[in-house]
């Protein structure tokens, strides 16, 4: 039956193989430096240099990666990292919630200003302040700390307007119901729109996870102790050359993949949720 | 109509907390970024000098100043230019209806997750000029080991590869949500024309997908000069001889390295205006709004 296949058949059949040799092929180099910083976090120096390159895995990786971890006090930054990025998460939720809340379900003089004043922040990344925040910041006595990597953080147009837009499109029968039940604003919100609205808070979740760990200006300036530091400025210590002017790779690999994992994770886990809720939405 | 709650403090309240968010840690340092911009730090930062638009104009007529935009430019002419390309070719082959599509999506995407600085530190090592894996293929293949980092030109094609690298999964996300709202009867009905895979691409595909390639465009263009301080940083520190020196990375240095906080308020400003007509044409074109990661 295979052997006497239709010219057109034949040709589709051609096509899906070159689809998935192209796929496998782009998926692998895609993911080659990725591979390669693995290979190498696990070779010892004499290894790690040795040339041509070696593309097997060496018995170095428990000493590279207790020496990044021990040694250049990566440990400490991730935990540091890992609270100030779910802080940031949560609270960003959890206030853009409340906003698309009181500008989808209330009424209120100058909604329409409001909403845009939110959304005109889009426009402000963090160069375009960089100098008077920092001033403001240290003014408040906040320098060097965690609220400094936390407070200024907190507000969000992106967050705003996906529930705004999300909540838009929920029928409005919805809220006479809970009213004729007596259900007020908060548990409406906590019990109506919230279960009705995970692919939104997955893709919100992992947008600031992954821009809040992923910070690096912000701290680099701002968090002058190694104490209180975040992950990314841990990364810069380990290719600052050492004390004998020379990068240890297979170490500065290994900080790169205990530094790169928490985001992934939580990528690849919400992955879905992030296409539906925000690739997607925006396409609308 | 819709029905609303019928509370007239409640959304205020709610409201507050993003409000003084946005008031205090975003619209005030903005503003106070132009209002900086018209001084000049002296005596050790301990005064400020009123010096009017002087500091736009030294920075205009510098050459190093000049150089820096040229600079910001061609590295996101770059970006934009390789990142789209190449993502649109992978979300093409990947947008195909074959078995495993999902999992070769999330092969496909996963650099979103990376940051600038992870980036920065593997293209570092990669491009390694004795050790690197870059030389080793250029080396067997070409016989030569180009000096990636230490030449000016290189040291810019070297960044913007390794950003492009960093946002591909960004692009590609994008790219196959666009393509999945390309309707597959009009496909069908220009396959069974006779249309080949070509035109069908060029006549019916690609100007379909021209609102989400220009929403990429502008986002990989504040991408390009917002989004990479990091691998900057942690690749070439805008050397060498500022060859990768960046609109961005040239305002880091100025205020944090050289105290001038004047002209680095005016670079601020310089930005700011940058980012609103970009937002503006955004806006102007398809009326949708542009995500900067915040």
């Amino acid at each position: 039956m295979a052997a006497r296949m239709s010219p057109y058949k034949l040709r589709k059949r051609a096509f899906v193989v070159f689809t998935h040799a192209s796929l496998i092929v782009l998926s692998f180099v895609i993911a080659f430096p990725i591979l390669f910083a693995l290979i190498k976090s696990t070779q010892t120096p004499a290894q790690v240099f040795s040339y041509p390159p070696k593309f097997s895995i060496g018995p170095g990786a428990a000493e590279n990666y207790s020496v990044a971890w021990r040694e250049y006090n990566l440990g400490r930054l991730m935990l540091n990292t890992t609270v100030v990025a779910f802080a940031v998460t949560i609270g960003k939720t959890l206030l853009s919630l409340l906003a698309a809340l009181a500008l989808v379900y209330f009424d209120f003089p100058f909604k329409g200003l409001i909403f845009v004043f939110i959304l005109v922040t889009l426009m402000m990344p963090i160069p375009v302040r960089i100098v008077p925040l920092f001033d403001l910041v240290r003014k408040l006595g906040w320098g060097n700390s965690f609220w400094a990597l936390t407070i200024p953080f907190l507000a969000s147009a992106t967050g705003t307007f996906l529930f705004r837009q999300h909540f838009m499109s929920i029928p409005a029968s919805l809220v006479d119901a809970a009213r004729v039940d007596g259900v007020g604003p908060m548990r409406f919100l906590w019990q109506i729109l919230v279960p009705m609205s995970m692919n939104t808070v997955g893709a919100l979740a992992v947008i600031e996870f992954v821009y809040i760990w992923n910070q690096y200006l912000w701290p680099l300036i701002i968090i002058s102790s190694n104490k209180n530091q975040m992950i990314q400025i841990g990364l810069k210590m380990l290719t600052g050359a050492g004390p004998q002017g020379m990068v240890n790779w297979g170490v500065a690999m290994a900080g790169t993949v205990i530094t790169m994992l928490p985001p992934l994770i939580i990528f690849i886990l919400l992955q879905e949720q992030f296409m539906r809720g925000f690739a997607l939405a925006e396409e609308k | 109509m819709r029905s609303k709650f019928p509370n007239r403090w409640l959304p205020l309240v709610i409201l507050l907390p993003t409000l003084a968010v946005c008031a205090l840690f975003l619209y005030y340092p903005v503003a106070q970024s132009f209002s900086w911009s018209l001084y000049r730090a002296a005596f050790m930062g301990l005064k400020r000098l009123y010096v009017g638009t002087q500091n736009y104009v030294r920075l205009f007529t510098s050459p190093d100043y000049v150089h820096t935009i040229g600079v910001s430019f061609l590295f996101a002419g770059g970006v934009v230019f390789l990142g789209l390309s190449v993502s649109l070719a992978i979300a093409l082959l990947a947008n195909q209806k074959v078995r495993g599509a999902r999992i070769y999506r999330v092969s496909l995407i996963w650099p979103y997750a990376l940051s600038p600085a992870v980036a920065g530190t593997i293209w570092l090592f990669l491009l390694n000029p004795t050790s690197g894996v870059v030389n080793y293929f250029f080396e067997t293949l070409f016989g030569v080991k180009p000096d990636w980092l230490t030449s000016g030109r290189l040291a810019l094609l070297s960044v913007t590869v390794a950003a492009v690298w960093k946002n591909l999964g960004y692009n590609i996300v994008f790219f196959l949500a666009g393509l999945q709202n390309v309707p597959g009867e009009i496909l069908e009905a220009a396959r069974v024309d006779g249309a080949g895979a070509w035109r069908t691409f060029w006549k019916i595909t690609f100007p379909l997908l021209s609102p989400t390639t220009f929403f990429l465009f502008i986002m990989n263009i504040i991408y390009a000069f917002f989004g990479v301080f990091g691998l900057i940083d942690v690749m070439t520190k805008g050397g060498p001889v500022n060859a990768t020196n960046i609109l961005i990375y040239n305002l880091y240095r100025d205020a944090f390295q050289h105290n001038k906080w004047g002209m680095a308020a005016a670079q601020s400003v310089i930005l700011f205006v940058f980012v609103v007509i970009l937002t503006l044409i955004q806006f102007r074109t398809t009326g949708r709004r542009v995500h900067y990661g915040g």
